[in-house]
């Protein structure tokens, strides 16, 4: 496949704006607060979209059409089940005292709640997954130009890295947001006539039906047994597993989401951020995972043959170079290369916050001048851009080093919640509580991968394994939190002000109008997603 | 709006691309079959953009206007 003039034209409009916003706000950033949480002053609708934005990258895109090939409509779960409920609950539940307790990270949360080791355990491993994920989603996008447009995987990875370098560098966390939501709009009118036009072709929903297997256009009436669907997962590992544990240990502790709200202009608009966010991720299932159904449906198996075997991967691009003609294909392009920008600078400008506050600021030099923070997230910036793309070549040259380091960060993240959980809602929780909690819960999620290996548990398939893990390392922290904490002395009641539910004053919207009230928008994105399971159940 | 209303860049940005696809889709002479019509997808998608892009604009300037 090969790009046109116009294709490179659309292509390069798109880097001159995101480029320009960054020029345009670089004047803006004249403080630390400026440039790590956009001086706190973004109205709800940009931080909305800018949440669901930085999501949304090339993984996320690519791999969301590569499940919609390879199970069908059931990778729906990973929205109207593991995405939704979470989104709402932060918003509902835990905004009020991430935003409230006017904490500038997510780990530095947990130092106001609970005490230093908690927070640089988060921190530590929240640093260094940011940097890998950005890396793997660099890697990811350079390998996809490669085999579809045969661009130089070297060429593709520093000239993306350089162009979010340079907008997030000068326009700080606002840049990153701002672009966020261009990249936001972009990638739905890059994709939407795929859509369209694919599931067109295929017949409709009908002929999805006609020709995909039995039970792949069906979201809950296969998962009465693990045997029963492609996935091999059942209703309980899926519910527990996908929609609790990871999916709320995700969205509701996530410092790359969460720093979104965080940039927001009062406690409603933090508290609208996810909610805003759950309109368009409800429906992005019809953007990827339908098109991906569509086009293994449609393409030949013999396309989605990568040296020999299949890739599910290739669904999306296989499309746009089968469907689109030029001039949609550089919008199609366009799109893509907004995915991946969107997910790398949010990951960027996540870890510049964390290393500069929660771990530089707080064990290196903790008394310097805001403007000497400022120079240190520059710093950052730059750092965290060179170590993704050092982070991309290690994902091109050692594959298993990748796996094996995402498998150990999914140890440390899967107690996460239950932490989180008990930290806000239950005060009698202590600091000792809440450190040996995450380290017996990463320690359970250890034990439970080498006891999979040897055989000692047996599940249907890695992603049951992988639900199953999390359970047991949610429970495990969960447990030990509370006992550890019966045992241990809780802090001062006077100390927990806005930091635990029931020590912290019940948010008042004065004369806010029903209709825009949180509950309000809560309950909406909660009847449509209900609705949504139902017709596709 | 840091001085900057992102409805502007955006409006502006989907301006250009819709402009510039459009005009292409009239220069060229492919057509997609949907619904059994012979669709020129450029010219109708970059119009889609361009009038989503005005429509930023216009509420980039109507807010601009609005007194702080």
């Amino acid at each position: 496949m090969h790009l046109k003039w116009i294709d490179y034209a659309v292509i390069g409009l798109y880097c001159a704006f995101v480029l320009g916003v960054g020029f345009t706000l670089k004047k803006s950033m004249r403080t630390s607060m400026d440039f790590f949480l956009s001086g706190r002053r973004i109205p709800a609708w940009i931080t909305g979209l800018a949440f669901i934005s930085a999501n949304l990258g090339a993984l996320e895109v690519m791999g969301m059409a590569a499940s919609g090939a390879k199970y069908g409509m059931l990778t729906t779960h990973f929205y109207w089940l593991g995405a939704i409920p979470a989104m709402i609950f932060v918003g509902l539940c835990m905004m009020p005292f991430y935003y409230g307790s006017r904490a500038r990270s997510v780990p530095e949360y947990l130092r106001l709640r609970f005490d230093e080791k908690t927070r640089a355990f988060n921190a530590l491993t929240f640093a260094v997954m940011t940097i890998l994920a950005s890396g793997i989603n660099l890697y990811a996008m350079a390998l996809v130009f490669k085999l579809m447009l045969g661009w130089s995987i070297h060429a593709t990875i520093v000239l993306s890295a350089i162009v979010v370098l340079v907008y997030t560098f000068l326009g700080g966390l606002t840049s990153s947001i701002y672009n966020e939501v261009l990249q936001f709009f972009l990638i739905v009118f890059g994709i939407l006539p795929l859509a369209v036009v694919s599931v067109t072709y295929a017949r409709g929903w009908r002929g999805l039906e006609a020709h995909m297997p039995p039970g792949f256009t069906h979201m809950w009436a296969n998962l009465g047994h693990a045997t029963a669907n492609p996935m091999g997962v059942d209703w309980f590992q899926l519910v527990a597993g996908l929609g609790f544990v990871l999916s709320f240990g995700y969205w509701c502790t996530d410092f790359l989401v969460i720093q979104r709200a965080l940039a927001a202009r009062d406690m409603t608009a933090a508290q609208k951020t996810p909610l805003i966010a759950a309109i368009p991720k409800m429906f992005i299932p019809f953007l990827v995972i339908v098109p991906g159904m569509a086009a293994w449906v449609l393409l030949p198996k013999a396309a989605f043959l990568v040296d020999g075997k299949v890739d599910y991967n290739m669904a999306l691009p296989l499309l746009l170079a089968n469907y689109y003609p030029p001039g949609m294909l550089g919008v199609g392009i366009t799109a893509l290369l907004a995915s991946f920008m969107s997910g790398m600078a949010g990951n960027v400008t996540a870890f510049n916050t964390v290393w500069t506050y929660d771990i530089y600021q707080s064990y290196i030099r903790p008394a310097a001048s805001d403007a000497h923070y400022l120079t240190m997230g520059r710093i950052a910036t730059v750092s965290g851009v060179l170590l993704s793309v050092l982070a991309a070549y290690v994902a091109l040259s050692f594959h298993n080093i990748m796996d094996y380091l995402q498998l150990l960060f999914s140890f440390v993240n899967a107690p996460l919640f239950a932490t989180f959980l008990l930290g806000m809602f239950w005060k009698r929780a202590t600091s000792n509580g809440a450190f040996f909690g995450l380290a017996s819960g990463t320690l359970a999620a250890a034990l439970h991968y080498f006891a999979t290996l040897h055989g000692w548990f047996v599940y249907r398939s890695e992603m049951a394994a992988n639900f199953n893990r999390a359970i047991y390392a949610w429970g495990v922290c969960f447990l030990v939190t509370i006992i550890v904490s019966f045992f241990t002395r809780p802090r001062a009641e006077a100390e927990l002000g806005g930091l635990v539910y029931s020590l912290t004053k019940k948010q008042n919207y004065g004369d806010l109008p029903v209709l825009r009230r949180p509950l309000t928008l809560a309950i909406v994105v909660a009847v449509i997603t209900i609705a949504l399971n139902w017709i596709f159940r | 709006s840091s001085g900057l209303d992102i409805r502007w860049p955006i409006g502006l940005l989907f301006l250009a691309i819709g402009a510039a696809v459009a005009v292409f889709g009239i220069l060229s002479a492919s057509r997609t079959d949907l619904w059994g019509l012979q669709i020129n997808l450029n010219l109708w998608w970059g119009v889609i953009m361009t009038a989503f892009g005005l429509g930023m604009i216009w509420g980039g300037a109507r807010a601009g206007r609005r007194p702080s």
